[in-house]
């Protein structure tokens, strides 16, 4: 813990004695490749639509808004070594709340009442870390578990799609910043990872973060506080989580208690695709970030193709699957 | 000098019976049941007037409850080698709508056209789990989310939906007014589950595989096999159940089996299969299915909603498996 235990410096050491560029496309060669692809995509999608280039990106990022932040939301736990299946739910809560009482509230209100719930969503999903700490059942039941309690939640909120958010408040994510052209919902991603994740990332709780899902057992040896740190890793999660049920009121300006149904599972493929491994303490949440546009960008260009919606979904979750069969042989290999 | 051994004895029997119930918790869960249908007799002679406890109404519980008990045996055993399928509830929908196209050219057709279905998607979730070791969660999940898809493309097409007489005489009627046709089937699969999972190679190498996978890979067990044949069972389980489902209501739509998903994994939970594998019995799970059809009465009794329903049966998993760990752990 006093030098620099990231899980880079562990690959680091390996590649000593290797020029710092070869070093650099070890650690980050997975992330430059998610962008690459996300790069290569931009002309075919180009290629197949009639609007403008601005429209275009404004409308990718609108639609990628709420599953960067459920993405950045499950890479934490995932790093942390756990898995969270309650953030789709988790958000949908989120959702309804917000747009049952933003509905007669004014921008300023709206905004108070958004920190007040991304408070409350970051302590429900401590609460859930709290659980896993102190009973020692794995993530997964946990969070299976918490995934229909929340759905109830929802439903108990709101039980059919209804609700409204101010107009400004909705800009926040579907307009641009001081038309410039720059999408909001770009902005908001990219601020929340600079300001949230960056910092952390580099001092204490993040790297207990990478340690703690690297090895538990070394963590534990080296000092840190593992349940703490794990708890704080949900905490963290939390945080997105809510920021994510906000971009789907923001974005769709509705409350839904489904609409958060879908995004367990494109997280859990967002993370695969962007680099983090499964077996938890490698991969950051920037490639994180560019799956999420790969994601949306792809069922873009799917249904821009013609493709009927429904089979849009499926061939998305046939997409997935296969992405995360991929990753898992690859993460596997490169860890025996 | 005589109550020393004496107090010790006492204690070690106590400990004993704690152990014996720890070992069998079956034995606890029927005592649940029996309480549980107290409990709702009275409700019911509170809110109607009359009591709950008859022929007519345990007769009921049964056939209501054999569509679940099919569907929980899959995954319990699929939950023994330590996985869950969270495909099962869209797999039994998607074999009823199979069942009911296919029942177009005859009944024979329409049958195995609902099983093969079930076998598909089981063996597509085995063939991600046991050879590309991708976490069978994401891997049902995912599976689950394609099956919707189709779904929901196939089910808008106009088709004549046919539920063949034999599936809705399996599905519904009672032989000798207070013998449920599922419940015949029911008990036959319960036999086969119980009885293999003891004396069969295969049941064994089952709780081999949940209890340490390394462990039973050295001591020979081709891993990968056992664990596509379990996941392709469970799909044929869950098929299975959304027959009998299907010919319960007699109509096949897309939220058929859509309470299914939470209620197995509740149900296995509650029988006592550990949820880490490698520990557990159908037996318990039939209770558990049991103990949940009559808590779905008594929460339709007191009128409760969907949203509390969610809200109970996650919080059952959880309680429940922090008791089980605790118990089991602090031997």
């Amino acid at each position: 813990m006093t030098t620099a235990p990231a899980p880079t410096a562990a690959a680091a050491v390996e590649f000593r004695g290797a020029e710092p560029w070869r070093r650099a496309l070890r650690l980050h060669g997975w992330t430059i490749a998610v962008w690459l692809v996300l790069l290569a995509m931009v002309p075919y999608w180009r290629s197949l639509s009639q609007q403008d280039f601005k429209f275009d990106v404004q409308a990718l990022a609108i639609d990628a808004l709420p599953l960067c932040f459920a993405a950045m939301a499950q890479a934490v736990v995932v790093i942390s070594g756990g898995i969270d299946l309650s953030i789709g739910s988790l958000m949908g809560v989120v959702n309804v709340l917000s747009a049952r009482e933003m509905v007669d509230m004014s921008f300023r209100q709206a905004l108070a009442f958004s920190l007040l719930l991304i408070v409350l969503t970051a302590l429900a999903s401590g609460f859930t870390g709290a659980i896993i700490t102190l009973t020692r059942i794995p993530d997964i039941v946990v969070t299976l578990g918490m995934l229909f309690v929340w759905q109830g939640v929802a439903l108990w909120i709101m039980e059919i799609p209804g609700g409204g958010v101010p107009i400004d408040y909705s800009d926040l994510a579907v307009g641009d910043l001081g038309s410039t052209g720059i999408p909001n919902a770009a902005v908001a991603v990219f601020a929340a990872f600079l300001i949230i994740w960056v910092p952390l990332r580099w001092l204490r709780p993040g790297l207990a973060i990478y340690a703690v899902g690297s090895n538990r057992n070394s963590a534990y040896l080296s000092g840190i506080g593992v349940a703490r740190t794990r708890v704080g890793a949900y905490l963290l999660a939390g945080v997105f989580t809510g920021l994510a049920g906000l971009a789907l009121s923001a974005s769709s300006g509705i409350g839904d208690p489904n609409s958060g149904a879908t995004y367990t599972l494109n997280s859990v493929a967002a993370v695969v695709l962007g680099g983090v491994s499964l077996l938890g303490g490698v991969g950051g949440l920037i490639g994180v970030i560019a799956a999420a546009y790969v994601l949306t960008l792809s069922k873009i260009i799917l249904l821009l193709r013609g493709t009927d919606p429904n089979y849009a979904n499926v061939y998305q979750g046939a997409l997935i699957i296969l992405v995360v069969v991929i990753g898992g042989l690859l993460t596997r290999k490169t860890r025996s | 000098m005589t109550t020393v051994p004496e107090a010790i004895e006492r204690e070690s029997r106590l400990r004993a019976a704690q152990r014996f119930l720890v070992d069998n918790p079956v034995i606890v869960l029927v005592g649940v049941l029996v309480l549980l249908f107290v409990l709702t007799d009275l409700v019911n002679r509170n809110e109607t007037g009359e009591p709950f406890i008859t022929w007519n109404q345990l007769s009921t519980t049964l056939l209501v409850a054999a569509p679940l008990g099919m569907i929980a045996a899959g995954q319990t055993l699929v939950m023994l080698t330590g996985g869950v399928d969270l495909s099962v509830s869209f797999t039994a929908t998607a074999a009823a709508f199979a069942m009911s196209w296919q029942a177009n050219n005859s009944t024979a057709e329409g049958i195995l056209a609902g099983l093969a279905v079930g076998l598909g998607i089981g063996l597509a979730n085995g063939i991600g789990v046991g050879i590309f070791k991708v976490n069978p969660l994401i891997m049902t999940l995912g599976t689950s989310s394609v099956t919707f898809g189709l779904l929901s493309i196939y089910a808008g097409r106009a088709f004549e939906k046919v539920v063949p007489d034999l599936v809705s005489t399996l599905g519904s009627d009672r032989f000798f007014d207070y013998l449920p046709a599922n419940l015949i089937l029911w008990a036959a699969v319960a036999a086969a589950i119980i009885l293999g999972l003891r004396y069969t190679g295969y049941g064994r190498m089952l709780y081999a595989v949940g209890d340490n996978e390394v462990a039973a890979r050295l001591a020979g067990v081709r891993t990968w096999q056992v664990l596509v044949l379990v996941y392709a069972l469970c799909g044929l389980f869950s098929a299975l159940g959304g027959l009998l489902l299907v010919g319960f209501t007699n109509n096949p739509d897309l939220g058929l089996a859509s309470p299914y998903l939470l209620q197995s994994v509740a149900a296995v939970v509650i029988g006592g299969t550990s949820i880490f594998g490698g520990w557990g019995s159908y037996s318990g799970t039939i209770v558990g299915v049991l103990i949940l059809t009559v808590l779905g009465s008594l929460l339709t009794l007191l009128n409760a909603e969907e949203w509390q329903r969610q809200v109970i049966y996650g919080s059952i998993i959880i309680v429940l498996t922090a008791i089980y760990a605790r118990v089991s752990g602090s031997e």
